[in-house]
């Protein structure tokens, strides 16, 4: 069976927002209806987001790292807001493991986000149902697209690449072999929930030097104090007598 | 959680409304009493129940297809509620008309029976609708199901009382008994529960949920500066003092204030200041169990900038 997701590199992250904002233009401008905001530009601005970028500090001063940390449904295989919805608005899609919710059912009880651990639904306080990371279903098959735009926009969008779209149940797939090779994790896997997407762990390129690695024994341009002084009367023969 | 108040009043109301029908399906399976007084109890109890539904449709972002939410009735909770209500709402109109019509002996009690089967599948599903939810440790728990019941019935008994002292004085007294009984029953479960979570370690953590492996996080910035619906749905945001202060006036509401009432099954007056205390105090013991539970997706919500 095909499992769609994505696996973020939080190694390569940068903090951009550059996948809320086009994950925001995409489904808010898409078939699908607008992605409200409320108060946009005032002094407390909300809306509905897919996506959300959100930033840790991992460590105590000075010994810090900035993590950031991009954020959405997880499309997980075992979906515990499926089961609770009492109209079936909310569905996993047994082709390709997308979980959805069909707007026209939803009655907007918030049931749904009561049982996801990720806090990945948000309600649409205009439409009143509730709303959640399509993986751009309406993108992802679109036919009229070139090949290679047939992703989510939030993937397009990546300046550094550090979201990979594909299939986690193909071994062969790019996001399969991120997670396999580089570490792939899922989160709070406490709960059982068996997120498809995954996350790629901050990783240190370091380099161990020894001290005798800093002061080579045998360095050329140190032999020169190592040799018995020669006499001034000696010959001076290249580098092993002086005048 | 944020307590909503629709989901307060709709716990609460139809609580009270089980309890009674319970309270009154049981005098008339087992002992004497005039019509009159079912037919009033019937309808007192569909007040209540119909009060409650009217409440629940406040939660609705989409009320008006409401009637879609009985097609999961295989999986969700929250759908076999919404089934079992209605039909619950349908036996208590029902048994009261066939007690109004003057039925036969034998349809009486098969409706109160079918009645009664019902008020304790409803209290089942109200209750696992929060006790399922895994992730919420505070309402995992048999407890919940069972506080609901127990709630509902030691308010309904109270509820019954009160109306017994109005309608048919003799049955007061045995009422105002039962209600002491299960409401001293229905509080040291309660107790149970608060002294359950009190003891409760959270399953998740900072580091499982961003899955790095370091004592020392701190949130910098969650995305957004003026809130989200993840900010106002999963936080009650009122101090500490708030959540004590609701706690305290439930334990005394609940069971102490009305219990000393109860005590005087010869005043309609004091009996129904005994239900109105436990109802205030139900309010403010569901407020409470909102609130008190604290949902894992609050990790990723600490910090705002």
């Amino acid at each position: 069976m095909t499992q769609l997701a994505l696996v973020i590199d939080l190694n390569v992250c940068v903090g951009c927002h550059a996948c809320v904002t086009s994950c925001k233009q995409w489904n808010n401008a898409g078939e699908a209806g607008p992605l409200s905001d409320q108060n946009p530009y005032g002094a407390e601005p909300t809306g509905t987001f897919f996506n959300r970028v959100q930033t840790f500090e991992v460590g105590e001063f000075p010994n810090t790292e900035t993590v950031h940390f991009p954020k959405s449904c997880l499309h997980c295989e075992d979906p515990p807001c499926v089961p609770v919805c009492p109209t079936g608005a909310s569905y996993k899609r047994a082709e390709d493991g997308i979980v959805l919710v069909d707007y026209d059912k939803c009655i907007g009880c918030k049931y749904c986000s009561w049982a996801c651990p990720y806090g990945a639904r948000e309600i649409d306080e205009q439409q009143k149902v509730m709303k959640k990371c399509t993986l751009c279903v309406d993108r992802i098959y679109d036919a009229k697209l070139p090949e290679a735009e047939r992703k989510p926009a939030c993937v397009l969008a990546c300046p550094t690449s550090a979201r990979i779209f594909g299939d986690i149940h193909d071994p062969d797939s790019q996001a399969s072999r991120a997670i396999r090779e580089q570490g792939g994790y899922a989160l709070m896997p406490e709960w059982g929930t068996q997120p498809a997407n995954h996350y790629l762990p901050r990783r240190k390129t370091s380099v161990h030097l020894h001290a005798d690695e800093l002061q080579r024994e045998d360095n050329p341009l140190k032999v020169d104090g190592k040799l018995p002084r020669p006499a001034t009367s000696d010959p001076a023969l290249d580098d092993v007598t002086s005048w | 959680m944020r307590p909503a108040w629709s989901v307060i009043l709709l716990t609460t109301l139809i609580g009270a409304g089980q309890g009674l029908f319970l309270a009154l399906a049981a005098v008339d399976a087992f002992g004497e009493a005039p019509a009159r007084f079912f037919v009033a109890g019937a309808a007192a109890a569909l007040a209540l129940l119909g009060a409650g539904l009217a409440a629940s449709f406040f939660h609705l972002g989409r009320p008006e297809r409401a009637w879609r939410s009985a097609a999961m009735w295989r999986t969700s909770w929250l759908s076999r509620e919404v089934i079992v209500l209605p039909a619950f709402m349908a036996s208590v109109l029902a048994w009261g008309a066939a007690h109004y019509l003057g039925l036969s002996r034998e349809a009486v009690v098969f409706l109160a029976a079918v009645g009664s089967l019902l008020a304790a599948a409803l209290f089942l599903c109200t209750g696992m609708i929060y006790a399922c939810l895994e992730l919420l440790q505070e309402w995992h728990t048999p407890l919940t199901p069972l506080n609901y019941t127990a709630l509902g019935c030691a308010s309904g008994l109270t509820a019954a009382a009160a109306l017994a002292a109005w309608l048919h004085p003799p049955l007061a007294p045995a009422y105002a008994a039962a209600a002491l009984v299960s409401g001293a029953l229905a509080y040291l479960m309660r107790l149970a529960a608060l002294a359950r979570n009190a003891r409760l370690r959270p399953k998740s953590t900072l580091a499982s949920a961003i899955g790095i492996k370091h004592p020392r996080i701190t949130q910098i910035a969650q995305g957004a500066m003026g809130g989200s619906f993840n900010t106002r749905e999963f936080f009650h945001g009122r101090p500490r003092e708030v959540l004590r202060a609701v706690r305290w006036s439930f334990l005394a509401l609940v069971f102490p204030a009305p219990a000393a009432l109860l005590l005087f099954p010869q005043s309609l007056a004091l009996l129904a200041a005994a239900f109105a205390a436990q109802y205030a105090g139900l309010i403010a013991e569901r407020w409470y169990f909102f609130a008190e539970a604290n949902h894992p997706q609050n990790l990723y919500y600490q910090a705002i900038a």
